[in-house]
């Protein structure tokens, strides 16, 4: 039998359609004032978040040389934070990231990411300019975008408080609303599992979800909420009940970037993950000195989805993984 | 057996849990922008016929479970258990009881061949094929001719099967069935 995997499992009206939101895009910044940047793909250094899995390629002299790790980038973040250090103002990237093992009706392990960093913004206009860009691109009424913290989510949803709960609490949860079977041992999990399968497939219409657990802060300032308790300052727009964006307010601070990376390190070896080496040169530029900024990454492939309103990656994609 | 990731489940996989044999249906990779992911996954106990919805740790395994499909021919009831006998030429019989045969009683005719699904060496369940072609043994008289009204009436198979049929249908007649539907096709001259 002929293979048939050859084809693209993208139409072409989606090809095109990715061609005119690229052009949207350029085009939406270049209004701005955004500069567009290139960062290298392949690095030294890699991204230490516990939770991403980089794709390691090898860099040698020559052929059968067993060469160097060169890790494909998660994300652009450390090198374009490295270009905000140097004075680079305002900038973007529309470029591919690459993560191990996220494929599904949503993931595709190397995918077009936006990326976007403002000097000088605060979160809350950093929203307002992903809200400018979302309706622009979906044609979306210029209505404001709902906004909710992540625990009013956990509230409405479970009357609990996802910062304060007790671990037994959360697990109770799980496995009366997820699976009897599934035992976490980390309130972030639980936290995890009950928003992946009962909050956010039911967030159709766009919102904002702000004040993370200051345990799920990544790379974004803590701060104090208005009741008081320590929050991440990040945001992420949900809308179709996908993850379309991911904000922060940035941190900036040197010694808590390198405090940060221990603990990820730490994670990492508790996790039996193989350990990463910290970027040292993102740590050397935030010595130097990170303007104040906040910074926001969005997935181009989802923003495509829910413009053609398809549930699947595939239909956005040449060729998904599966026919790489 | 081998093992196998949460990223490798796809549809078909044969896969151990909770001591049963189950075939995934469908796998749903799921993650937070920074958290932990996991994969929502829903499997069919293939003893129990039954959906499961499960939720796993990406990266979990499971055991591959010993799942095989055989054509076979129906041999004989002996009352208690139904007599296979698999075509493959090594004349093997295997005897499955009603419950594996309960998604192919109502069409169990005798040299007639199924699809039994195996596991460790016994009968999972019992598969009819699409189509199948039984004579009628119970049914209201024939109205000869009428083949345009496009009135029904039922109609006992040999099998047991009771299918829903155009009027000119007598006792005796060979039909033609579509065993997913119980819908009659057609006449077969014989």
């Amino acid at each position: 039998m002929l293979a048939h995997d050859w084809r693209p499992t993208a139409s072409l009206a989606a090809l095109a359609a990715r061609d005119d939101l690229n052009r949207l895009i350029r085009n939406f910044f270049q209004r701005r004032a955004v500069l567009e940047v290139e960062t290298p793909l392949m690095s030294r250094g890699s991204g230490t978040d516990p939770q991403l899995a980089p794709i390691v390629a090898r860099y040698g002299v020559g052929p059968g040389s067993v060469g160097e790790p060169r890790y494909l980038q998660t994300s652009p973040e450390f090198a374009m934070k490295r270009l905000l250090a140097a004075g680079s103002g305002p900038i973007y990237q529309l470029g591919k990231a690459f993560r191990d093992g996220e494929s599904g009706p949503r993931h595709n392990p190397e995918f077009t990411l936006l990326e976007w960093y403002r000097p000088g913004f605060t979160l809350e206009q950093l929203m307002e300019e992903v809200a400018a860009l979302v309706r622009e691109a979906l044609a979306l009424a210029a209505d404001p975008i709902a906004r909710v913290s992540y625990a009013a989510l956990f509230q409405r949803e479970f009357g609990l408080d996802p910062h304060s709960a007790p671990l037994v609490h959360l697990q109770a949860l799980v496995h009366a609303r997820v699976d009897r079977q599934l035992d976490l041992g980390e309130r972030d999990a639980c936290l995890d599992v009950l928003y992946s399968a009962l909050i956010e497939p039911t967030l159709l219409e766009p919102v904002f979800i702000y004040d993370y657990p200051a345990t799920q802060a990544a790379l974004a300032k803590t701060a104090p909420d208005a009741q008081g308790r320590l929050v991440a300052r990040r945001f992420e727009l949900v809308m179709g009940g996908l993850e379309l964006a991911n904000g922060y307010d940035e941190l900036s601070d040197a010694a808590e970037q390198a405090r940060r990376f221990e603990q990820d390190a730490l994670t990492r070896a508790r996790l039996g993950l193989p350990p990463l080496a910290a970027d040292t040169r993102l740590v050397a530029a935030l010595t130097q000195g990170l303007p104040a900024c906040a910074g926001v990454a969005l997935g181009v492939d989802r923003l495509l989805m829910l413009k053609l309103g398809t549930r699947h990656i595939d239909a956005v994609l040449a060729f998904p993984h599966a026919r790489a | 057996m081998a093992y196998f990731s949460t990223s490798e489940f796809r549809g078909g996989l044969k896969v151990m849990l909770d001591g049963d044999p189950c075939s995934i249906l469908e796998n749903e990779f799921v993650k937070p922008g920074k958290g932990q992911a996991f994969n929502r996954v829903r499997l069919r106990n293939l003893r129990s016929g039954r959906i499961w919805e499960r939720t796993f740790k990406s990266g979990e395994t499971l055991e591959g479970a010993d799942v095989s499909e055989a054509s076979m021919e129906y041999l004989y009831n002996d009352g208690e258990f139904y007599h296979f006998m698999n075509t493959d030429g090594s004349f093997e019989q295997i005897s499955a009881d009603k419950n594996a045969v309960a998604e192919a009683l109502d069409w169990l005719k005798e040299q007639d061949i199924y699809t039994v699904l195996m596991w460790n060496g016994a009968p999972l369940s019992v598969t009819a094929p699409n189509f199948v072609e039984l004579p009628v043994v119970e049914t209201d008289p024939g109205i000869r001719g009428d083949t345009a009204t496009g009135g029904t009436k039922p109609a006992k198979l040999s099998s047991g099967a009771v299918v829903k049929v155009p009027l000119f249908v007598e006792i005796g007649d060979v039909l033609r069935v579509d065993t997913r539907t119980y819908e009659y096709q057609n006449r077969v001259k014989k």
